[in-house]
């Protein structure tokens, strides 16, 4: 039968062409993968082969005929014994239909759909029966335990990074993993970010639960490829037969005195990317938790550490399997004149200022997001709707903060509720310095917290 | 540590192979080939979009690589995919649906030419950054030996791949933990537009895996049978658990980088050279009608099978349905 051959497109973009040369005459035998034609689009000069064998019965379009759209018959090829004239009525395959119309939907937790709801119900709540038996311990032994119980109970948990083993953890939060689980479990990287955590997300794709340590998350910045373009988008791009059960946990933000390549914090980076949970936990009871939940997770946790907080102490429940879920925000104390949010080591500057604030008769509700994808946004919009004043905190920069994006949801979902401009205290748009007194005007400080808290309560 | 082979010439000896299995690899093949040649089709009409790399002149590279897998093994490699997944029994209907975009595409029109996966054959992608799928692999392999099974995992990357650094990354590491991974280089001359003589250093490029003590060696990829030699001879180091193995398989690819790549930086007679004297399809034709394993009818019915099954996949690819638009939501966290 015979077959009309079709101006194509050669390139994404290519919606007509220029036929600059044919390559062939009539009567001329065609086979599949000959050059028939030099074809002009927008960006160069493309040869065109035939995919169809045959002879050539008619060349439809002239040598050098310009503005020839896509899909136009150029050429008619045909068996043995045909002639041009047997083809049917020229017929085009249909173009793809054109994407459809209708708006999709978001799904009703994500901010984009700015609606003003008339009721929100905040999520926080007691994440442990009370009367609970409580231990005292500091955050590097709860993110330990937290490691250790999930290892005891699942073999396909493994850590992996630079100095986790022999060297027993460069800031010692996996001190002892090594002789209780061995090497195959506790396996020592060399100093390789991108290479290692690649072989991380293909293991996870390999049916293993990975738990990678970064000895800071400055490091990680030369694996990011892999962690986004590779663990956090893989589910999405398989139409979901691919996920990527792993953790990528380490210290986070400035320590102190280590200078500006050593102190960023890279909440918001990684908040932006779907596909991804972030974690940032302040307490040692949300850090063991919330890492629990983390390990258990089917998808990539970028879970957020502090150096300085390592050694802090906080109360942990005694509990078989205590686990936090992600997207739940904590309420540490209820107040009735303004809402302070914020996340990880902001919350120890955060919860000094509502301190301060008290004392000059300023009542602050505080909130600690603990998780930031999921957001919990409900927890957040029911405190502002009650006390109609919001401040947020955080150590990172402040151009598209976590703040930034939390004044916009407020903005959309709560503007009639607001008696202020929510305000953001962020760390300050400079790259760390390492002079003390200099890294001091760089952080966030409890004094600019109770600054930005009287403004939005005008006082 | 290596064995020597040249493109120029070929191992005069060939391998002791079936009449069964010189004709699966010309299936195979020639599978690639028509079906590559329909999706460049396809492109012209505007039924695929965006980036879509072909594989036609290297098909003889996965389908020999592929004869030497077992169930269980794996296998990644980048945006050139198509042939690799059509090697490994992937449905073409469902590869193809999957460029044009549709519901009944592999990743449900959400991955595209070159982000497709299978966990039932086992192959892990289909990556769009150049030589992210290296320590993936990597990463697959010490899946399977913390297991303690034999499997191995085929990791393919290009010429263009192999001056990452992630590459070399990842063959310090798969050498200092013993992975079994075959590293198959598929050197088709170019990355992209320039030739390996303007970017790279090193004339062969698995002699660099000595630095790691990986052992390695040059195949002629348009000779489907070294291909397959190759393989058993790399699969059965991996498996013995001695860790990783390098082919680098000489190959070329026909067509441009991508569809919109008007390949000036080679000449028409370069390529024509190539397709005339070493094309790997012709190469095992003339074994099979000069071995009196098949005539030339039986040879024209199987591509008339070929054909029929390449054009129900572009049917397939035209009429399935684009996806529903919840799919824009669905399969972001799991």
């Amino acid at each position: 039968m015979a077959t009309e051959v079709l101006m194509p497109a050669l390139s994404p973009t290519m919606e007509e062409g220029t036929l600059a040369k044919w390559l062939v005459k009539e009567g001329d035998e065609v086979t599949s993968g000959q050059i028939i034609a030099e074809i002009e689009t927008d960006k160069a000069t493309m040869e065109f082969e035939a995919v169809d064998e045959g002879t050539v019965g008619k060349l439809l379009v002239a040598e050098g005929a310009s503005g020839v759209k896509v899909n136009t018959p150029i050429m008619v090829l045909v068996e043995e014994g045909e002639s041009a004239d047997d083809l049917p009525a020229p017929k085009a395959d249909p173009a793809p239909e054109a994407p459809s119309e209708t708006p999709a939907q978001a799904p009703a937790s994500a901010p984009a759909q700015a609606a003003a709801p008339l009721e929100v119900t905040s999520k926080a709540s007691a994440d442990w029966p009370e009367g609970t038996e409580m231990k005292t311990m500091s955050v590097r032994e709860a993110l330990r335990e937290a490691m250790a119980e999930e290892m005891r109970t699942d073999e396909t948990v493994f850590l992996m990074g630079e100095e986790v083993g022999e060297y027993q953890g460069a800031y010692k939060v996996s001190q002892g993993l090594l002789d209780e689980f061995g090497a195959k479990r506790v396996l020592d990287t060399p100093i390789t970010e991108h290479g290692f955590t690649g072989i991380g997300v293909g293991a996870a794709f390999g049916g293993l639960r990975p738990i990678v340590e970064f000895m800071t998350f400055n490091f990680a910045m030369q694996a990011i490829d892999q962690i986004i373009n590779s663990a956090a988008k893989t589910l999405y791009m398989s139409g979901g037969q691919m996920g990527c059960p792993i953790v990528f946990r380490g210290a986070n933000g400035a320590a102190a005195r280590v200078g500006a390549q050593h102190s960023q914090d890279y909440a918001a980076w990684y908040a932006q990317i779907p596909g991804m949970r972030v974690v940032m936990p302040y307490s040692a009871a949300d850090a063991k938790g919330l890492l629990k939940t983390a390990i258990r997770d089917p998808n990539p946790v970028i879970f957020l550490e502090n150096e300085i907080l390592y050694g802090r102490s906080f109360e942990v429940p005694v509990l078989d399997d205590f686990t936090i879920p992600f997207g739940k925000a904590r309420i540490w104390r209820e107040g009735t004149d303004l809402t302070l949010v914020s996340f990880g080591i902001g919350m120890a500057h955060t919860l000094a200022a509502a301190d301060k604030l008290a004392e000059e008769g300023i009542s602050a509700e505080v909130i600690d997001l603990r998780t930031l994808r999921p957001l919990d946004y409900d927890t957040v919009l029911a405190s502002v709707m009650k006390t109609n004043r919001c401040v947020t905190v955080e150590e990172g920069w402040p151009v598209a903060s976590i703040g930034n994006h939390l004044s916009a949801v407020i903005m959309e979902r709560a503007f009639d509720y607001l008696d202020a401009p929510v305000i953001n205290c962020t760390g300050k748009d400079v790259p760390m310095p390492y002079a003390a007194n200099l890294e001091k005007l760089a952080l966030i400080t409890s004094d600019e917290v109770v600054a930005a808290a009287k403004r939005v309560c005008y006082r | 540590m290596a064995t020597r082979k040249t493109l120029e010439a070929p191992a005069p000896k060939r391998p002791n192979v079936s009449k069964d299995e010189l004709l699966q690899y010309y299936r195979d093949m020639l599978l690639i080939r028509r079906f590559e040649e329909k999706a460049g089709q396809l492109y012209g009409m505007g039924l695929i979009g965006g980036f879509c790399h072909l594989y036609i002149g290297q098909e003889a590279v996965v389908v020999g690589l592929e004869a030497a897998a077992k169930e269980g093994d794996k296998r990644i490699t980048s945006y050139r995919d198509h042939g690799h997944m059509l090697a490994c029994g992937m449905d073409p209907k469902g590869v193809m649906a999957e460029l044009t975009g549709r519901e009944g595409g592999l990743s449900k029109g959400k991955g595209g030419s070159m982000h497709m996966f299978s966990k039932e054959k086992h192959f892990y992608g289909g990556h769009g950054i150049v030589g992210a799928q290296v320590p993936l692999g990597a990463g697959l392999a010490f899946a399977d030996r913390y297991f303690g099974n034999d499997n191995v995992t085929f990791t393919y990357f290009g010429d263009g791949a192999a001056n990452q650094g992630q590459v070399y990354e990842t063959f310090n590491m798969a050498a200092l933990w013993k992975l079994p991974v075959v590293f198959v280089i598929e050197n088709n001359q170019y990355a992209m537009g320039t030739s390996q003589k303007r970017s790279t250093s090193t004339p062969d490029i698995y002699t660099r895996g000595g630095a790691f003590g990986i052992p390695g060696e040059i195949v002629d990829g348009m000779d489907v049978l070294a291909v397959k030699a190759a393989s058993e001879k790399a699969v059965a180091h991996c498996r013995a658990g001695d860790g990783p193995y390098i082919l680098e398989v000489k190959t070329y690819r026909y067509r441009g980088h991508s569809m919109s790549d008007p390949a000036k930086y080679r000449s028409r007679e370069e390529v024509q050279k190539m397709r005339d004297e070493r094309d790997a399809i012709e190469n095992v034709r003339e074994l099979l009608l000069s071995g009196g394993h098949a005539t030339d009818d039986d040879l024209k019915s199987i591509d008339r099978e070929i054909k029929a099954v390449v054009n129900e996949a572009a049917e397939f690819a035209k009429t399935s349905p684009e996806p529903g638009v919840d799919e824009l939501w669905t399969d972001i966290t799991a």
